[in-house]
């Protein structure tokens, strides 16, 4: 494609049905949240425009910031969980026989296809008191444990959840990694655990970057696992949110805590995009 | 072979589903030797030289390098170093780091490594680009990373897979004398795997010629040109007129037979008392001349010129003869003038000595 330096006809791309959904679905309404957010809530259903920074003070309230604090850490320990687990996933799924290959990403993604509301309740059923893991472990003698309704019950939730997100873009990254660049490290005396750590590793940073951020972003503004997992203390950030705009029909103050929490992640794609160009030489 | 330093004993390679790459190859390779497995794609070369590496193993059979088998020794601990055919020369460091890197992963010393690593680079004359990324150099200059990275960890043996072929034609020929030239400054054996006939017979002092996963012959290049053993090495070295014929008569020093096109021709060299045989002759070694040559001893046929293809320095003629036989002649352009001195449907005669043919019964 020319450059729209050289070919100012590339902006009728832009007059497409793609770039209508945008502005109809994603842009009008949320320029209309970021209006909210400097409103004042004049009725149970009006708010008016004054320009207040009201509701951004109120977000800087220590009970949400510990909540944002708190979404930020869990999300972060889900992610980490998922790169750990999805890493030899993927990796296995690279080095499986061919005719495997299709099958094994097919199982990956087999969860999308049920809803996942409909699976957090068997999550549920898993991890209740009287649930089939409980009744596992009492066949050797262990048990039963309260393992529901806290903040690590979340973030088994949203390992369980987000998962796929971290293990195809690993699988993409490392099946395009060429072989011979582990063999050449074993050729020239590296171990196999050198071999991972000093060539697979680096050179698989760019799904590691993009799995990281296909995981920590919806993380970080979920509700439905923390509502279902989490107990009464176990709320995140997504929560509060939620309830703004249902139970407590606060408009404002929930678009407020919107665009926080959207800062938060733009705060993430930049630090991304910081480390990005400090590793040159790898397309991160 | 007492000073050899690898030896291939019965080696086989049998992947899943039952395709033999390399069937029941027994070699031995002379300490700093350049030794060539040439053959056509699917061979079984690169399978051996991997297997020589330690990067596949042998279904059955032994390796032995510097008088150890490497039955249970893996790739990394192996006196083998390789250049890749991709050159894999990691992208995330740089040439210096790349040129460490089997160093560094052992164990050696910072210092030693430093010298080395400089005095490796110095070799490839890659000095003034050691801290350059990958991305930034030309494929020529890669693979001279993949060599110094390789020749920095001082090897028994150093393994080459198809390394020209991803150069374009002027840099093949300055990386083939480089090659040669480096190979007798290190004086470590080099094991080339290639399918480029030039390649093999400019570079080795030795070339092992697969097919189908077995050694056919094994020879030094002017032997393999002069004297190949069968009609599939006559005809994969080098270009060959490749002539049918039955034997009438044979002796210990004589061989007649009726060959297609040609009659009954007499030819000194020992061959089977009967059957069908193959005579080769290479086009270089034919004349071509207007009027029928002299004197009885060479063998000589009637044709006509079918086509004439000019090289500048030679020019390829087709023959056709009796019998719908064609050969090939390569003539020497020695004079400025008149090229090949025959044109496209001229009645020529041909004639070659006949201790210029060979005789294949394989």
């Amino acid at each position: 494609m020319d450059s729209w330096k050289v070919n100012p006809r590339v902006f009728w791309t832009l007059f497409t049905p793609g770039t209508f959904w945008l502005v109809l679905f994603f842009l009008i309404p949320l320029g209309w949240l970021f209006h909210d957010s400097f409103s004042d809530k004049i009725s149970i259903t009006e708010t008016q425009f004054t320009g207040t920074l009201a509701n951004y003070i109120r977000a800087f309230d220590a009970v949400y910031l510990t909540i944002i604090w708190k979404s930020v850490w869990i999300s972060a320990v889900a992610t980490a969980l998922c790169l750990l687990t999805a890493y030899p996933i993927a990796f296995g799924i690279c080095f499986a026989p061919a005719k495997w290959k299709p099958l094994l990403l097919l199982l990956v993604i087999l969860p999308f296809w049920i809803n996942l509301l409909i699976r957090t309740y068997a999550l549920i059923a898993v991890f209740r008191t009287q649930g089939y893991l409980n009744l596992v472990l009492g066949w050797v003698g262990l048990g039963p444990y309260e393992m529901l309704y806290n903040d690590g019950a979340v973030i088994v939730g949203l390992v369980y959840v987000y998962m796929p997100f971290m293990v195809l873009p690993l699988y993409a990254t490392i099946e395009r990694l060429d072989r011979s660049f582990l063999e050449a490290s074993l050729d020239l005396g590296g171990s196999q655990v050198q071999t991972f750590f000093k060539v697979t590793l680096p050179l698989t940073m760019p799904g590691i970057v993009t799995g990281i951020i296909l995981v920590f972003i919806p993380c970080l503004g979920s509700f439905l696992t923390p509502a279902m997992l989490g107990g009464a203390n176990a709320i995140m950030i997504g929560n509060v949110i939620e309830d703004q705009f249902k139970a407590a029909n606060d408009w404002p103050f929930g678009s407020a805590l919107s665009f926080l929490l959207m800062y938060v992640t733009f705060g993430a794609l930049a630090l991304r995009a910081f480390l990005a160009s400090r590793s040159k030489g790898v397309d991160v | 072979m007492a000073d050899a330093i690898v030896s291939l004993r019965n080696v086989t390679k049998t992947f899943p589903g039952g395709v033999k790459a390399v069937d029941n190859v027994s070699f031995d390779i002379a300490q700093n030797e350049f030794f060539a497995l040439l053959g056509p794609s699917g061979c079984g070369k690169t399978t051996l030289l991997r297997m020589i590496s330690g990067l596949e193993t042998p279904t059955s059979g032994q390796i032995i390098i510097g008088g150890e088998d490497m039955a249970l020794t893996p790739p990394n601990k192996r006196p083998t170093n390789m250049v890749f055919q991709s050159y894999a020369v990691f992208p995330h460091m740089t040439v210096a780091d790349n040129v460490a890197y089997g160093l560094k992963v052992t164990g050696v010393p910072a210092d030693e490594t430093k010298r080395r690593v400089a005095e490796a680079l110095e070799m490839v004359k890659l000095t003034h680009l050691a801290q350059r990324k990958p991305d930034q150099m030309s494929g020529g200059q890669r693979q001279r990373v993949a060599l110094a990275r390789a020749l920095v960890k001082r090897p028994k043996v150093l393994l080459l897979d198809e390394p020209l072929s991803a150069l374009d034609a002027k840099l093949r020929d300055e990386m083939r004398l480089e090659l040669t030239r480096l190979q007798e400054n290190v004086g470590i054996t080099f094991i080339i795997v290639t399918h480029d006939q030039d390649e093999a017979l400019s570079m080795a002092s030795r070339i092992a010629v697969m097919d189908k996963g077995a050694v056919q012959q094994i020879a030094t290049p002017s032997e393999l040109y002069e004297q190949p053993t069968s009609r599939f090495i006559a005809d994969f070295i080098g270009k060959v007129n490749l002539i049918n014929a039955r034997v009438v008569s044979s002796s210990a020093s004589k061989v007649v037979c009726d060959a297609k096109g040609l009659g009954r021709i007499e030819l000194p060299h020992e061959g089977p008392a009967q059957g069908d045989i193959a005579i080769a002759v290479r086009p270089e070694k034919l004349k071509i001349s207007e009027a029928q040559p002299k004197g009885a001893s060479a063998i000589a046929t009637e044709g006509k010129v079918r086509d004439v293809a000019y090289f500048g320095d030679t020019s390829h003629v087709v023959v056709r003869c009796k019998d719908d036989l064609e050969l090939a002649v390569n003539v020497q352009n020695d004079k400025r003038a008149g090229g090949a001195g025959v044109e496209r449907g001229q009645q020529v005669w041909i004639h070659w000595a006949p201790e210029d043919t060979l005789v294949l019964t394989e």
